[in-house]
């Protein structure tokens, strides 16, 4: 407080709106908030223990000529696309938990600036996480090349794209499901079970069959885990259960955040 | 600088808070003073752009809340200590507030040191302060924007009597230089201390509004005297009113030389005769306070 306050020479003079801090300001910050607390590190280390898991689980059982860089890459994005999301969903849900969206709100009253923000730091975890199963799977490559695997460096662009794209799609679900919750324990049963029983549910009835197709991620979402390049139909029925399981809580969860009242 | 405008807030067919007006000028610090449940939170939440009014609006600056552009810069907000999440230390608390409202690092170091947390209390997790230190960390926070208007909502709670003193000596220093200060409480004495002026509010209504002076002159005299109930008649018969003090005194509403002149006849031995200065606030608050409560309640009455 050594700065000295002015007073504006009448009370009657309005202010002139100050520079709002930038997105990337926002996002700077939303990426800090996912690493600055120990729930947040935790989570991180377990993934990376996760893919180190998976990994040496590659490296003991797979084939021969599965012990690739790609089989890898690919490996370790697995535990990546089912942990990384709930990171996504604290994002958001630990602002109401903490109750620091008070704070939050009260330094950026546009909300969807902070939302928008949240996505883009979650967007931006999501390509490091593409970043980290490359370099894991180089450093599990180099050790099949010394224990008899076929250690083949050959690495397809569909792989790399897919997986780009899954795990954005992933994050942003993530993300979207607690936006549209409020609430971390919610949000995380809501994200892995909604889609499970769903996916139960039309292997169970027959007539749900054709909507699985487009509707079950497990389904929708495999040919991009495996490495192949999509068929244009494929492209179309991932981008049906994008809009389903993360368009739409997505659109609910900014009207909900938008107008909701911060205690 | 803070101009409230009819602001209402329903909750379902409860009314919170009832077409409030007030304003808030520099160089003051205004007490926002009523029971626990009046609606001085949510007031102070529709200020701030956290809770959407149902009617009215509020201005800081002339303009709203979510129109500051950087609200940070302006405004100094603490409305809950607690709403801090427990994971983060004190010092990382504030370095992301400096980061959004883009403060350099060294003010945050600045604030620690101004609201006395140390080093070794800077690194602790936020969940390991007591409300005290965390009420701290809230004015830290509130100030790091080196703001010209401060809105604090019971930022004397959990404080120790040290603590108090140092929060009265802050803001009235804030305010002296030419900031404008809002401040909530649900105790008298903690806002009478600091504030030049004071709203009162009950059931969501502003029950009286002034400067402290005015208010204080309206408490009345105090007057004490060995039979009670003689005093009582006598004051009546002389068409003043009274009303009883919990400590067997009475407050009259009007000045010491009429109370005097009604009790000078009658051979009733007083024992004190005063301007009711340093009770008569609270007096008049309990007394504004559960007057209009009676009054909502048989307004309400016939509605059922």
């Amino acid at each position: 407080m050594t700065a000295t306050v002015e007073a504006p020479t009448t009370a009657e003079q309005a202010w002139a709106p100050d520079p709002r801090p930038s997105l990337a300001t926002l996002t700077a910050v939303e990426l800090r908030k996912l690493v600055d607390t120990r729930a947040g590190r935790w989570l991180l280390a377990i993934i990376v223990l996760a893919c180190a898991g998976m990994a040496a689980i590659q490296l003991g059982f797979n084939d021969r000529e599965f012990r690739t860089f790609e089989a890898f890459f690919l490996g370790s994005a697995l535990p990546i696309g089912i942990l990384l999301p709930v990171l996504g969903i604290l994002t958001v849900t630990s602002e109401w938990s903490q109750r620091t969206a008070q704070t939050t709100f009260a330094l950026v009253p546009e909300r969807s600036r902070v939302l928008i923000g949240k996505l883009v730091a979650g967007g931006l975890a999501a390509l490091g996480s593409v970043i980290a199963s490359l370099v894991i799977g180089a450093a599990a490559n180099v050790i099949a090349a010394g224990t008899g695997g076929d250690a083949g460096w050959q690495l397809g662009g569909a792989a790399v794209g897919g997986i780009v794209v899954a795990q954005l799609v992933n994050v942003t679900m993530g993300v979207a499901f607690g936006m549209a919750l409020l609430n971390t324990p919610l949000a995380i049963v809501a994200y892995f079970a909604l889609p499970t029983a769903w996916g139960i549910l039309a292997q169970l009835v027959s007539a749900l069959e054709t909507a699985a197709e487009w509707l079950d991620f497990s389904l929708t979402m495999a040919p991009m885990l495996n490495g192949d390049t999509l068929t244009g139909e494929q492209w179309a029925q991932f981008g049906t259960s994008v809009a389903a399981w993360v368009l739409l809580p997505l659109v609910v969860g900014f009207f909900r955040v938008l107008r909701s009242e911060v205690n | 600088m803070i101009v409230v405008d009819q602001l209402t807030k329903r909750y379902g067919r409860q009314l919170a808070v009832d077409r409030v007006s007030f304003r808030c000028e520099p160089g003051t610090v205004t007490g926002f003073l009523g029971p626990n449940g009046a609606g001085k939170s949510t007031t102070l939440r529709m200020i701030c752009g956290l809770t959407p009014p149902n009617e009215g609006h509020a201005t800081i600056g002339g303009l709203p809340y979510a129109r500051l552009g950087n609200p940070g810069r302006r405004v100094g907000v603490l409305l809950d200590a607690s709403a801090q999440h427990k994971g983060r230390t004190g010092r990382e608390t504030l370095q992301l507030s400096a980061q959004l409202l883009g403060a350099p690092n060294s003010r945050v170091e600045e604030l620690l040191k101004l609201v006395g947390l140390p080093p070794s209390a800077a690194k602790k997790r936020v969940g390991g302060y007591s409300l005290g230190m965390r009420q701290r960390l809230g004015i830290a926070q509130a100030l790091l924007g080196d703001p010209q208007v401060l809105i604090l909502d019971e930022p004397a709670n959990g404080l120790d009597p040290e603590g108090i003193y140092w929060m009265r000596v802050l803001l009235r220093d804030f305010a002296d230089r030419g900031g404008t200060v809002l401040l909530s409480s649900h105790l008298l004495r903690e806002v009478e201390a600091v504030a030049d002026r004071l709203v009162m509010i009950g059931n969501g209504r502003i029950i009286a509004q002034g400067s402290k002076h005015e208010l204080l002159a309206g408490g009345g005299t105090r007057v004490r005297a060995l039979d009670p109930a003689a005093l009582r008649a006598a004051i009546t018969e002389a068409g003043l009113p009274v009303t009883p003090t919990a400590d067997g005194a009475l407050l009259v509403q009007a000045d010491p030389e009429r109370v005097g002149r009604a009790v000078a006849g009658t051979g009733i031995v007083l024992l004190e005769l005063r301007p009711a200065d340093d009770g008569g606030l609270e007096q008049m608050f309990l007394t504004l306070t559960s007057n209009h409560q009676d009054q909502e309640r048989t307004e309400k009455e016939p509605v059922r």
